[in-house]
């Protein structure tokens, strides 16, 4: 395949959505794996797909078994039950240094005793290529990550995001069928980071390998990622799109961990075919909902709303008797491009809301003990059931 | 600094250094003095140093100890690495405490009791076997390795403990299989902590008197043994100034293992800011 269709595959995993077309055949698959250290179920029970071309993230908390799954896939875990296939291919039994596999290290683990140079070439020379091809290989993976300069020095002599980008060239060089990276960007600071991660995604498109990240940073996989695993003590809570996870998360779960959310409890009150009603204790009113709930009437169920979806009226609105909850503001934050309300609710309970900074030159609408009108539009809800 | 502390940590420190080398210093100063005498001082010469050196007997012994010292202290390597590496490396395995703490014990056993055991086995097995046929260079050479060995085990395992494993899975992520990444990446890496092993073993099998007395036979005095000997005899300048010269090696090598140990210990400590994330 040559560089512009190679690119135009990967733009192509956005649009053709591989993962909603049933007859398309994954190109990384974890098959009921289960990795139990111990009594300790690290992974447990995991069926995952991952397409040709896509940045997949796993994303979760220390300990929820994103690494071991990625150290399964690199082939220095063995799975205690279940398959992984890479391009069709059972890698039960393949070591890890016969895998079609190259992994960024979250320490970069480079070779310490041995120039940039010598560091890229090392994967190369373990193929036993010719010296001259060696040489031509490294130099433009040197070009690709800027640090053709670099080539001479020892890693000690390099900044953090120095040796980051000698890591990634030298997992890279290789042209694995899929790159693993472990916490890519973990140990760069945060405007360094930031700047990375369009590089890291720049990269990826002009080389088209699949990779596979894992992450604890919601953002990061969130700026990076085609699709999602959120995890959580070894199972996967959810996965999507990073508009799926955070636009319909499937649990309270999901929702807290991907940005913010003001998460209600309430009871069913009211079930149609197009609306539903619910009633809370916590916020002291009814919430209308512009969809049918799946559930019985009674059933307990939990609102997720996001700050950023709140406004704040100072006045009562007169139009409707849902969805508008008084209180009074406890906090403000003033963040800069934005500002961040708690406002405790007649109820008691505390309610956040984010409202932009979008106008240099004007007073602010709410100061502490105002009272005010915490409103939404009905489909800015989402309704949870666990 | 105040006047009180400093005065009195620095008669406690002139003392303390004073008690552990002006016995030393005294040996080097009467090692360049004239006379006969080892208490008088007459007059500076080189005299008795150029006695030692046609002394045939301390040359011998000497050479003997140099060519058992660099014998064991290679030996003591090729022993020592792989138990280093799998104290540090093989994982957990059962009666893993009790193979550690086998591997250091002959660093706490009594030297008298090492001696006899070994003078033991090197008896026995030539009841049985014939070799070793008597005693000599090689059942001291074979002495001094199981000891150093012990050394050259911990100074390899603590370098190991602190080295990133992920750097060998690196390797192995690759395409290097595990004999080749023990070769190009792990041996470069723990390298200074392999020469400092082998200088310290050197040093402690040159040093080495009781254990070599156990499982020495003819032809094979060791210098501190030939020194031992000749001390009882009465003591005479010429030790003063062979004293001088071990005082003299010893003291090189020590700095060099020293150095060599702070540029590992710092390569580790460089090695775990790499691995910390900054943030």
């Amino acid at each position: 395949m040559s560089q512009g269709a190679l690119q135009k595959a990967h733009e192509d995993v956005h649009k053709t959505q591989p993962w909603n077309n049933p007859e398309a055949v994954p190109f990384i698959r974890f098959e009921n794996v289960t990795k139990k250290f111990g009594d300790f179920y690290a992974v447990d029970d995991v069926s995952l797909d991952i397409y040709r071309h896509e940045l997949f993230a796993l994303l979760g908390g220390s300990g929820c078994g994103k690494t071991t799954l990625l150290r399964m896939l690199a082939g220095f875990e063995e799975p205690t039950a279940g398959k992984i296939f890479i391009d069709g291919v059972d890698m039960a039994g393949v070591p890890a240094y016969e895998r079609p596999t190259n992994m960024m290290f979250q320490s970069y683990a480079l070779f310490p005793h041995m120039t940039v140079e010598q560091n890229v070439a090392f994967g190369l020379h373990q193929d036993g290529l010719p010296k001259s091809e060696i040489r031509t290989l490294v130099s433009d993976m040197l070009a690709l990550v800027q640090m053709t300069k670099f080539a001479k020095r020892k890693p000690h002599q390099l900044s953090g995001g120095q040796r980051q980008r000698v890591a990634l060239a030298r997992s890279l060089v290789k042209k694995p069928k899929v790159l693993l990276l472990d916490e890519p960007l973990g140990a760069l600071d945060k405007k360094l980071r930031e700047q990375t991660q369009f590089e890291l995604v720049n990269i990826q498109e002009k080389v088209g390998t699949t990779f596979v990240m894992v992450t604890h940073d919601q953002e990061e996989a969130m700026t990076m990622a085609s699709r999602i695993a959120v995890m959580n003590e070894g199972v996967i809570r959810q996965l999507g799109t990073p508009f799926e996870l955070y636009e319909y998360p499937n649990s309270r779960f999901t929702a807290n961990f991907l940005g913010q959310v003001n998460l209600i409890e309430g009871t069913l009150v009211d079930d149609d075919e197009k609306y539903a009603v619910i009633h809370s204790d916590d916020a002291g009113g009814e919430i209308y909902i512009d969809h049918a709930v799946q559930g019985h009437e009674g059933a307990t169920l939990w609102i997720a709303l996001r700050p950023e979806r709140l406004r704040l009226l100072t006045e009562k609105p007169t139009d409707t008797k849902y969805n508008c909850l008084s209180g009074k503001v406890e906090e403000i934050g003033y963040l800069g491009g934005l500002s961040t309300y708690h406002v405790r609710l007649d109820s008691g309970f505390r309610i956040k809301v984010t409202e932009p900074n979008s106008s240099r030159h004007i007073e602010p609408r709410y100061t502490w003990e105002d009272r005010v009108w915490v409103t939404w539009e009905a489909g800015a809800a989402s309704v949870l059931n666990q | 600094m105040t006047g009180k502390r400093s005065t009195f940590l620095l008669s406690a420190l002139v003392f303390g250094f004073a008690f552990l080398y002006l016995p030393i210093l005294l040996v080097i100063i009467y090692s360049f003095n004239e006379g006969k005498l080892v208490t008088v001082w007459t007059g500076f010469s080189f005299k008795w140093y150029v006695s030692l050196f046609s002394n045939d007997g301390m040359i011998d012994a000497a050479w003997n100890s140099l060519r058992i010292g660099v014998m064991s202290a290679t030996l003591a390597l090729a022993v020592g690495t792989p138990a280093g590496l799998v104290m540090s490396r093989f994982g957990r395995f059962k009666s893993r405490t009790l193979f550690s703490g086998m591997v250091a014990a002959p660093l706490v056993m009594p030297e008298v009791i090492t001696g006899l055991s070994l003078l033991l086995l090197f008896v026995t097995l030539e009841q049985l076997i014939g070799w070793p046929a008597g005693r000599g260079v090689t059942t001291i050479v074979i002495a001094h390795t199981t000891f150093c060995a012990a050394y050259v085990a911990v100074v390899v395992q603590s370098r190991l403990a602190g080295m990133d494993t992920s750097v060998e899975e690196a390797a192995m992520d690759l395409g290097a299989k595990p004999a080749k990444i023990f070769f190009v990446i792990t041996l470069p890496m723990i390298l200074p902590a392999l020469l400092a092993g082998w200088l310290l073993s050197f040093t402690l099998s040159l040093d080495d008197l009781v254990i070599a007395s156990f499982v020495a036979g003819p032809g094979s005095t060791t210098l501190p043994m030939k020194v031992f000997s000749s001390v009882r005899l009465g003591v005479s300048p010429e030790i003063n100034a062979l004293a001088t010269l071990i005082i003299l090696a010893v003291s090189v090598m020590i700095v060099i293992s020293s150095l060599l140990i702070l540029r590992s210990e710092r390569a580790r400590s460089r090695s775990m800011d790499q691995a910390t994330p900054e943030n």
